[in-house]
């Protein structure tokens, strides 16, 4: 029982971390950017954002069977699959967040950038590090669709026991065997589990902005 | 690209190197009856080879070992079966068990039948009450298609069928939730626990006999399958101690698969599972 929860924060953590690492300076950087096709780019990932789970599950699953173009890895039915798709599932949802976060704080900074001429990586730094909080919650965002998401992971994952079954594919199997009251149960358990990774994370967040300031 | 496959694999510290495992593609029926979580950690415990399975309809479950994402494969459709070996994606077939399938309906209907053929006209012609298909090319789909074709020459298409796209619990489920009907597995049924008030209708026939069959996939299409681990798993399988491993599997003191690797056993096909 705990390994399939460490197995579900573990996959659903790493999904984060990776998705959160490319997301966050790309969505900094598209709200910085005046360049052409910005609006579209933004409405674009805004759109995925609504990316069904299956969908990605399914593209994922034939991006890696043995008869796919990366299939010489031999990662389906692993854990890294659902990382894979876990971090492909959210990426547009932080990235998108971030975008919307940064946007109105580039804006007050901008003259203030312009006129030391601060260098682009420059800019991304201190437009990253002022939002923190805000792009945080994007992160806390992306952490709640993976952890809850079940469509995905059970494609490319196919919710082998002690490898790749987490909370959520637990759930649907135990439905499907009749056993409602112990399904119910574990979903109380991945509720429970989600109210303490965020409220653990907000205690950070507070304690962060009591120390440093808000700055927005 | 390679990049981030390496990034990814750093991060789920998921060694692929090769372990004594393999990738054993199969049927819901199976799984859900809890069949592998009695039987595998034997086969473990014998041979130092951890099985994975990957429960999906017997469909699907082809369709993965076509793939060659699945090192062995325990389906029930025997078409589908010696179709996937003609085509040379299988290398040997093993019988290993069977059991059958019965017909499920709501304890409040009380409507007769005296045969299993006057159950599917009955139902096409009369419309009296709604019918739940699996609708997901499973083993128990493909019967239930069969059955309809022969007694009714086709299967309904009026508004009492339907077709769900889900697993056999999934169907047990709704049947339980909307008083239908339904074709299931005995296995399934028997360790069902929401049977709600459902009961079986019908069951015995020659036709409703549902054997499983594990199927090697050909190493000659995939240079990566585990054959070797595959080969062992199957020779525990039919072997005495895993046969009679089989034979053992109860739920609720009923026996829910037959052991039929043995081949003077075959002709005692339905006396099993009534056991």
């Amino acid at each position: 029982m705990w390994d399939i929860v460490a197995l579900s924060l573990r996959i659903s953590l790493s999904a984060t971390l990776i998705a959160a690492f490319f997301a966050i300076p790309i969505g900094t950087a598209l709200a910085m950017g005046r360049f052409t096709g910005r609006k579209v780019i933004i409405m674009f990932s805004s759109s995925l954002m609504a990316l069904p789970p299956v969908v990605v599950g399914l593209a994922i699953y034939l991006l890696l069977s043995r008869s796919g173009p990366l299939g010489e890895y031999g990662l389906l039915f692993t854990p890294t699959a659902m990382i894979i798709a876990q971090s492909v599932l959210i990426f547009p949802i932080i990235l998108a967040l971030t975008t919307e976060a940064v946007s109105p704080l580039e804006k007050n900074y901008r003259r203030l950038l312009n006129s030391v001429d601060a260098s682009i990586w420059f800019r991304l730094k201190i437009l990253i590090v002022d939002a923190r909080f805000s792009i945080f919650t994007a992160v806390l965002a992306g952490f709640g669709r993976a952890i809850a998401e079940v469509g995905a992971v059970i494609i490319v994952g196919g919710n082998i026991a002690g490898s790749t079954r987490v909370m959520t594919t637990t759930i649907a199997l135990e439905t499907s065997k009749g056993n409602l009251e112990l399904a119910l149960a574990l979903g109380i358990i991945l509720v429970m589990l989600a109210v303490g990774v965020n409220s653990v994370m907000h205690i950070f967040k507070s304690l962060g902005q009591k120390y440093h300031g808000v700055l927005r | 690209m390679r990049f981030i496959i390496f990034l990814f694999m750093m991060l789920a510290s998921s060694v692929n190197a090769e372990r004594r495992e393999l990738i054993l593609s199969s049927t819901t029926s199976t799984q859900n009856s809890g069949l592998y979580d009695y039987i595998l950690p034997m086969f473990t415990k014998d041979t130092g080879i951890s099985v994975k399975v990957v429960a999906v309809g017997t469909g699907q479950a082809i369709r993965i070992a076509r793939n060659g994402d699945a090192d062995a494969l325990l389906v029930h459709h025997r078409p589908s079966e010696d179709l996937f070996i003609k085509d040379d994606f299988g290398k040997e077939r093993f019988d290993v068990m069977y059991n059958d399938f019965v017909l499920i309906g709501p304890q409040k209907n009380k409507t007769k039948f005296e045969t299993l053929s006057d159950f599917f006209i009955k139902a096409k012609t009369t419309s009296l009450f709604p019918f739940i298909s699996r609708g997901d090319d499973s083993g128990t789909h493909k019967k239930e298609i069969e059955l309809w074709n022969i007694f009714t020459n086709s299967k309904p298409k009026e508004k009492w069928y339907i077709e769900i796209g889900s697993g056999m619990g999934a169907a047990l489920n709704m049947a339980s939730a909307t008083d239908s009907y339904t074709l299931s597995d005995r296995g399934t049924w028997l360790s069902f626990n929401n049977k709600g008030n459902l009961e079986i209708k019908w069951s015995g026939d020659d036709i409703m006999q549902n054997p499983y069959g594990l199927i090697l996939v050909n190493p000659a299409m995939f240079p990566h399958i585990k054959s070797k681990y595959a080969k062992e798993f199957a020779n525990w399988m039919i072997s005495p101690k895993g046969q009679k491993a089989i034979g053992e599997f109860k739920v609720d003191g009923k026996q829910l698969f037959c052991p039929n690797a043995e081949k003077e056993k075959k002709n005692r096909l339905l006396a099993c599972p009534a056991n």
